[in-house]
C-alpha cells in the first residue's frame, strides 16, 4: 500500500527536519531544497520495487561482531592539546554556548 | 631528458636507495612542477615545502648512514584533506574544518611516515567527500587536467589530478561510493578502492563510515601494489579493521598471470552509459580476452535499486557522523554574543557547511526519522543484503567483474552541479562495491575526444592480487597510462 503513496515532503517539514538536524537555510534554500528533496525522495522510492521479504538488513559488510580489547588506559593527549582547536575556551575547559 | 618528477614511485624509491638521487633532488623537481601546473589545475588546499624539505634531508642522512630503509624512503606522497596529519591542517575542504589542525596523524600517516615517505601536501576535495566534481569545495574547484573547463571527477580529484600531472607519483583518497575510481578515470591514472575493513580508517574524518575506504593513486600498476602493502594491515584503533596478515602486493605482479574469468555485467553497459564509453570499455575487454582472459556475460539484477539504496544509507550515516561539529572542541564558530545553544548550533552549521553538505544532513536525518526509518533506512539496508547475494553469485563463476567506472565522460565544470540528483546518478557504476564492501580499481583504458575513459575491474574481497593483476597484464600490454596531459 504504501509504495503507491507518492513521496511528498512539504516546505514546513523540509523546515522541521532541518531544525531536528541544528542546520539553518536560508529562505531560498528552503524553496530550493524542497523541491530537490521531492524529486530525490520520488527517487529513493525506487527501492519499493525491491522484494526484500525475508531478507536482513546489512548494517555493515563485515562478519565482525563486538570487538573488545583489554580495559588497560593509554597513553592520552596533553590537555592543551586537546583544547588547541577549541574556537572557545576559559581556564582549561570549552566554553559552550548558553544550555538555558 | 626526462625530468626527475616523471619517475614512477618505485623507481625513485631504487635510485634514492641506491643513492643514484637523493630525497631532496627529487622533492625540489617535484615541487618546481606543482609550481608550473598549481595555478591551472588546484590540486592542493596545503602545501608543506619546509616540512617536506626537511624530512627528505633526515632520510638522505639516514640513507648515507645506511639506517634501515623503509619501503618508501624519500618518496613523496599527497594526502586527500580528508586524512587527519599531526601539527598541519585538515580542511575536509569546508569552513567548518578551515582551521583545524590535528593532534594526531591517521593511521594510514604513520605507515606511510614508518616506510620513510615524505608527505608534500593535502589535495583537494568535494567537501566533506560529498561530491562527484570536486566542485563543492570551500577552496574552489579543482580542473582536469587534460581539458580545464572539465571536472577532474570526485571527491578525491585533487589527488588524482596531482598524480597525473606530476605532482607527486603517489597519493592517497578515500572512496565512499567512487571518490577513488571516479577521478582515477576522470584524470587517467590508477585508483584502487580496498576491500572495507583492509585499512584503518582511523584518522580519516568520516563522510559514511560503513562504506569507506582510503586507497591509492598512482600512474602504474606496480607504485599502485607498493602503497597499498604500506596502507594495509590490521589497527585495534578501528574496529572494522579486520585481522588479515599484511602482504606485498607487489609480489603478485611478478609471478606468472594466471587466466582469470572475467565476468562482464550487462547492467553496466545499460541506459545511461555514454556509447563512446562501451566502445572504449569492450576494446579494453577484448584485448584482454587476447591476453589469455576468458569472459561471459553475467546480470546482476538489483544494480537497479543500488543507487538509491546507496544515497539512502550514505546521507543516514553523514547526519549522524556530522552531528560531531558543535563548534565546541573544534570547528567553525561565529562570535555572537545572543541565542541559546540550539540557535548558535544551527547558524554555525549553516555558516560552516556548504549546500550539499547540509543537504545530505537532513536528508539523512529524515530518513532516520520516526515514521519513515524502516521506508528508507531499513529497507535501502535490505537491498545492500540482495545486491551483496548477487555479487557472491557472480563471483561463483567469476574471477573478477569488469565494466566502465563511470558512465560519462568527464563534464563541464558547472554543467551538473545545479542539480544534485542529475549528479547523484553518475555514481551508479561505482556504489556497488561500496554498499557491498568488494574491492574495486579504475585503469586508464582509453580516450574519446581527447577525455580519459576507465575500466573498473571489481574483486572478490581481499583478492586485491587478482585485481592488480588483470590490471597489470592490462597495463603491460596498452599505452594509455603513459600519456600525460599537456597543460
Amino acid at each position: 500500500m504504501k509504495s503507491n503513496v507518492k513521496s511528498q515532503i512539504s516546505r514546513e517539514e523540509v523546515e522541521h527536519v532541518a531544525w531536528l538536524a541544528h542546520v539553518e537555510l536560508t529562505e531560498e534554500e528552503k524553496k530550493v531544497f524542497t523541491e530537490q528533496f521531492n524529486r530525490i525522495l520520488d527517487f529513493f522510492r525506487k527501492i519499493d520495487e525491491a522484494d526484500t521479504e525475508q531478507v536482513p538488513p546489512t548494517y555493515h559488510v563485515l562478519d565482525i561482531v563486538n570487538v573488545e580489547r583489554q580495559d588497560k588506559a593509554g597513553e592520552s593527549l596533553p590537555k592543551d592539546e586537546t583544547l588547541k582547536n577549541a574556537p572557545k575556551k576559559e581556564e582549561g575547559f570549552f566554553k559552550s554556548p548558553r544550555i538555558v | 631528458m626526462p625530468k626527475l618528477y616523471q619517475l614512477t614511485a618505485t623507481e625513485a624509491a631504487r635510485q634514492i636507495k641506491s643513492q643514484e638521487l637523493t630525497s631532496e633532488e627529487y622533492l625540489l623537481s617535484v615541487f618546481e612542477r606543482i609550481n608550473e601546473t598549481e595555478d591551472k589545475v588546484h590540486a592542493f588546499v596545503t602545501l608543506m615545502k619546509d616540512q617536506a624539505l626537511e624530512k627528505a634531508k633526515e632520510i638522505d642522512k639516514q640513507i648515507q648512514k645506511q639506517d634501515k630503509i623503509g619501503l618508501l624512503a624519500g618518496v613523496p606522497v599527497a594526502l586527500k584533506d580528508v586524512i587527519c596529519t599531526r601539527g598541519v591542517h585538515t580542511t575536509c575542504s569546508s569552513r567548518m574544518l578551515k582551521d583545524y589542525v590535528p593532534p594526531y596523524n591517521a593511521t594510514v600517516v604513520e605507515k606511510l611516515v614508518n616506510e620513510g615517505a615524505v608527505v608534500l601536501g593535502k589535495t583537494n576535495m568535494d567537501e566533506y567527500a560529498m561530491g562527484t566534481t570536486t566542485e563543492t569545495s570551500f577552496y574552489g574547484p579543482t580542473r582536469n587536467p587534460w581539458n580545464i573547463k572539465k571536472v577532474p571527477g570526485g571527491s578525491s580529484g585533487g589527488s588524482a589530478a596531482a598524480v597525473i600531472v606530476e605532482d607527486a607519483p603517489l597519493a592517497l583518497g578515500s572512496d565512499t561510493g567512487g571518490s577513488i575510481r571516479c577521478p582515477a578515470s576522470y584524470c587517467s591514472v590508477m585508483g584502487l578502492k580496498p576491500t572495507y575493513g583492509l585499512i584503518s580508517r582511523y584518522g580519516l574524518i568520516s563522510y559514511a563510515n560503513s562504506l569507506e575506504q582510503i586507497g591509492p593513486f598512482a600512474r602504474s600498476v606496480e607504485d599502485c601494489a607498493l602503497l597499498l602493502s604500506v596502507i594495509s594491515g590490521h589497527d585495534n584503533r578501528d574496529s572494522t579493521s579486520v585481522n588479515f596478515p599484511q602482504k606485498d602486493y607487489t609480489a603478485s605482479l611478478k609471478e606468472e598471470v594466471k587466466k582469470p574469468r572475467i565476468g562482464v555485467p550487462n547492467e553496466f553497459f545499460g541506459e545511461g552509459v555514454e556509447t563512446k564509453v562501451k566502445k572504449t570499455i569492450w576494446k579494453g575487454i577484448q584485448k584482454l580476452e587476447s591476453l589469455g582472459c576468458t569472459y561471459d556475460e553475467v546480470s546482476l539484477p538489483s544494480m537497479s535499486y543500488a543507487l538509491a539504496a546507496y544515497y539512502i544509507v550514505a546521507m543516514s550515516e553523514a547526519s549522524s557522523n556530522l552531528a560531531r561539529y558543535d563548534g565546541l572542541r573544534y570547528g567553525f564558530r561565529e562570535e555572537r554574543d545572543d541565542g541559546d545553544w540550539a540557535t548558535v548550533y544551527a547558524k554555525d552549521r549553516k555558516e560552516g557547511f556548504g549546500a550539499e553538505v547540509r543537504r545530505r544532513i537532513i536528508l539523512g536525518t529524515y530518513a532516520l526519522s520516526a515514521g519513515y526509518y524502516d521506508q528508507y533506512y531499513l529497507k535501502a539496508l535490505r537491498v545492500r543484503t540482495i545486491l551483496r547475494r548477487d555479487f557472491e553469485k557472480a563471483f561463483k563463476s567469476f574471477d573478477v567483474l569488469v565494466g566502465p567506472t563511470m558512465p560519462l565522460l568527464p563534464f563541464n565544470i558547472g554543467e551538473k552541479i545545479g542539480d544534485p540528483l542529475t549528479l547523484y546518478m553518475c555514481d551508479i557504476l561505482t556504489v556497488p562495491a561500496n554498499l557491498t564492501g568488494y574491492p574495486a580499481m579504475s585503469v586508464p583504458c582509453g580516450f574519446q575526444d581527447g577525455l580519459p575513459i576507465g575500466m573498473q575491474i571489481i574483486g572478490k574481497p581481499f583478492d586485491e592480487e587478482t585485481i592488480l593483476q588483470v590490471a597489470y597484464t592490462y597495463e603491460q600490454n596498452t599505452d594509455h597510462h603513459l600519456r600525460r596531459p599537456r597543460l
